[in-house]
């Protein structure tokens, strides 16, 4: 077990070294080069020289990518370009994790809780509601997440009334705001109101956000629970008169959500992409929401710090499935 | 003499696989309304130019755009879904954009495909150190969020275009090609037929190219059939992010999405129309490519 882990994690360094060699090659083939893509095209002669100077931009290739490397680890991730002009991107970011930690952890939630409960329901009963379900969840997949979230913000929002439409929840004056994630400070401070106020505010994004983590997970909990209620052990423990639920917890799901595990995991990872479209939508002040402006005015030092920390994240939570999933059966340890 | 009475030839117990699959698949709604849909859709684009009522760049409404308070035309004589904001006809620019669509769809996909089944074929047939190369670049390549790699790379072109948003949603797709191509490779390696071969002395090329790779491709081809699907949502996403191919002189679905978000509160069926589009073809790709990977995939038969 252990040289599993030990081997899996290796690999993830190789793969974030290869990783951060490839976003410093990106970030020197941007239009106009890394100057540009710093200081904006509209800099004086006199801060492109500053800047080749402070950067060690004269120096050889691969010292500069050493030292780039070196910045990254410091967490001096450099200065905004575009909307947050002159702000450190480490700053910007960190004010903005928390409204992103906090919406794609709902997503994710919704989309597990959900996705598991209903795909165990459709495999086991079939039907009816099989089938809508299925359709649903095909049909989610085949909907631009933005527009999925247009029209959720036009029906509730704009024509009903009953939930803002942009924004999120601001507590700052009425609570203490110790994490920064909304719900959990209402929480923490006791107050109804403030949870009740965050929940309208994330409601829309985090439905929106959530339809494909959903449709995914429940497709393969669904296929995978059908496989397992035809496995000779299920038969066996039915055929011993053990009690519905001791033959649906401990036989049929602890099989059968192996698979799910993975998926979900990836689909956490893939989250980030999602946010990005999702927060737009909704003006949802997140990092997904910086990345797109980040686009729009070319600001690539906060582009290759969130392309670095979704990179990670994603990497981070492959090897901790991997383990999780290894821990769980025994057979994934062999190479 | 006569001629001996005609036996009736009698269906055997094993038809040829290829008539059983396909008689499985027509068997299963899911795979007729796919195919249908895509059918239609694939005519639709071939035939654009004839359908179209219209020339889907000319501004022909452009006088109502300006004398009007109200910039979006409203349906009228001739022009069953009105105009979009610079006066052209909406349902011509919907015809018109499954050509582009199909254009960007399959030629993205065509390029993860080739891309993706090089990478694998060389990895499936070199194992070992070239193997283990391969398979890294294309863990690296995994390991950024797919949707989030094409904006990375379509952030990259100073002028994007249509070809740009093609060679960047190509990219991202080839791992996932890669992957499965090589799998399928591997697993091709140890059949029996190939051992055969390999037995009767026949060229390693002739091995690879006339007795693995065809029977490999099978898996490959069916995730190109969802990746159709993947690549005209991704089109959309980048459109979107204003990440796609700003000339809007040739529509295509996504891009009329993604432009029309700034209406879509006074004017939703601007958005809504190419959405629906968007909607109903990759739920037709989707279809026809998850009930083909499901009869072709010998776990799923009962």
């Amino acid at each position: 077990m252990f040289r599993f882990i030990l081997r899996r994690t290796l690999q993830a360094v190789v793969t974030f070294v290869a990783l951060t060699a490839i976003l410093f090659a990106w970030l020197r083939s941007l239009p106009g080069g890394p100057l540009d893509a710093l200081l904006g095209e509209n800099a004086s002669p006199q801060d492109r020289a500053k800047l080749v100077e402070s950067l060690g931009l004269d120096a050889p290739l691969w010292t500069q990518y050493l030292r780039y490397l070196g910045r990254f680890w410091t967490g001096d991730l450099g200065v905004s370009t575009g909307v947050w002009r002159g702000a450190p991107v480490t700053e910007v970011l960190l004010t903005r994790a928390p409204a992103t930690i906090e919406l794609a952890l709902c997503a994710l939630v919704v989309g597990a809780v959900l996705g598991v409960a209903a795909g165990y329901w459709a495999a086991t009963r079939r039907g009816v509601f099989d089938v809508a379900f299925l359709g649903f969840s095909v049909l989610g997949l085949a909907v631009p997440v933005f527009f999925t979230g247009f029209v959720l913000k036009y029906v509730f929002a704009v024509r009903a009334g009953w939930l803002p439409p942009s924004g999120r929840a601001d507590l700052s004056g009425s609570i203490p705001t110790p994490t920064g994630l909304t719900l959990l400070d209402s929480l923490l401070a006791g107050s109804g109101a403030a949870f009740v106020e965050s929940l309208r505010y994330l409601t829309l994004p985090t439905i929106a956000l959530t339809i494909i983590p959903f449709a995914v997970i429940f497709r393969l909990t669904r296929a995978s629970v059908a496989e397992t209620l035809q496995q000779d052990f299920v038969r066996t423990a039915n055929s011993k008169g053990l009690r519905n639920p001791t033959v649906a917890g401990r036989h049929v799901l602890r099989n059968s959500l192996l698979p799910v595990i993975t998926v979900i995991g990836l689909q956490a990872g893939g989250l980030f992409a999602g946010a990005v479209l999702t927060e737009t939508v909704f003006n949802y002040r997140g990092l997904g929401q910086s990345m797109a402006l980040a686009f729009s005015t070319r600001d690539y030092a906060v582009l290759q710090a969130l392309i670095m920390i979704a990179a990670v994240l994603y990497l981070v939570i492959n090897i901790v499935v991997d383990i999780a999933y290894a821990l769980c059966d025994p057979r994934v340890r062999t190479p | 003499m006569t001629t001996a009475p005609a036996v009736p030839r009698r269906r055997t117990a094993t038809a040829r696989p290829g008539a059983q699959t396909l008689r499985r698949l027509l068997r299963q709604p899911a795979f007729l309304i796919g195919s249908v849909i895509t059918f239609v859709f694939v005519l639709v684009a071939i035939a654009a130019p004839v359908l179209a009522p219209h020339d889907p760049a000319a501004p022909l409404l452009l006088d109502q755009v300006r004398a009007q308070s109200n910039p979006v035309p409203l349906p009228q004589e001739g022009f069953p879904l009105g105009g979009d904001p610079a006066g052209r006809d909406l349902l011509s620019r919907l015809v018109a954009g499954a050509q582009q669509t199909l254009v960007v769809g399959v030629m993205a996909t065509l390029g993860g495909f080739v891309g993706g089944i090089a990478l694998g074929l060389v990895a499936g047939v070199f194992a070992g150190k070239v193997d283990m190369l391969v398979m890294r670049a294309v863990d690296v390549m995994l390991a950024i969020p797919s949707l989030l790699m094409a904006f990375s790379i379509a952030a990259l072109f100073a002028h994007p275009s249509e070809w740009t948003l093609i060679l960047t949603i190509a990219i991202v797709q080839v791992p996932v090609f890669a992957r499965l191509m090589r799998g399928s490779m591997l697993v091709q390696r140890d059949t029996d037929h190939v051992l055969a071969a390999r037995a009767l002395g026949v060229k390693p090329g002739a091995i690879v190219f006339r007795h693995m790779v065809p029977n490999a491709l099978g898996p490959v081809i069916v995730q190109a059939t969802l990746s159709l699907a993947v690549s005209i949502l991704d089109a959309a996403a980048l459109s979107f992010l204003g990440l796609g191919n700003p000339d809007d002189g040739r529509p295509e679905w996504g891009q009329m999405l993604g432009g029309a978000q700034q209406y879509f509160n006074s004017f939703p069926h601007l958005a809504i129309y190419p959405a629906l589009c968007i909607i109903v073809v990759a739920l037709g790709f989707t279809l026809m490519g998850e009930s083909l990977r499901e009869t072709l995939d010998p776990r799923t038969r009962r």
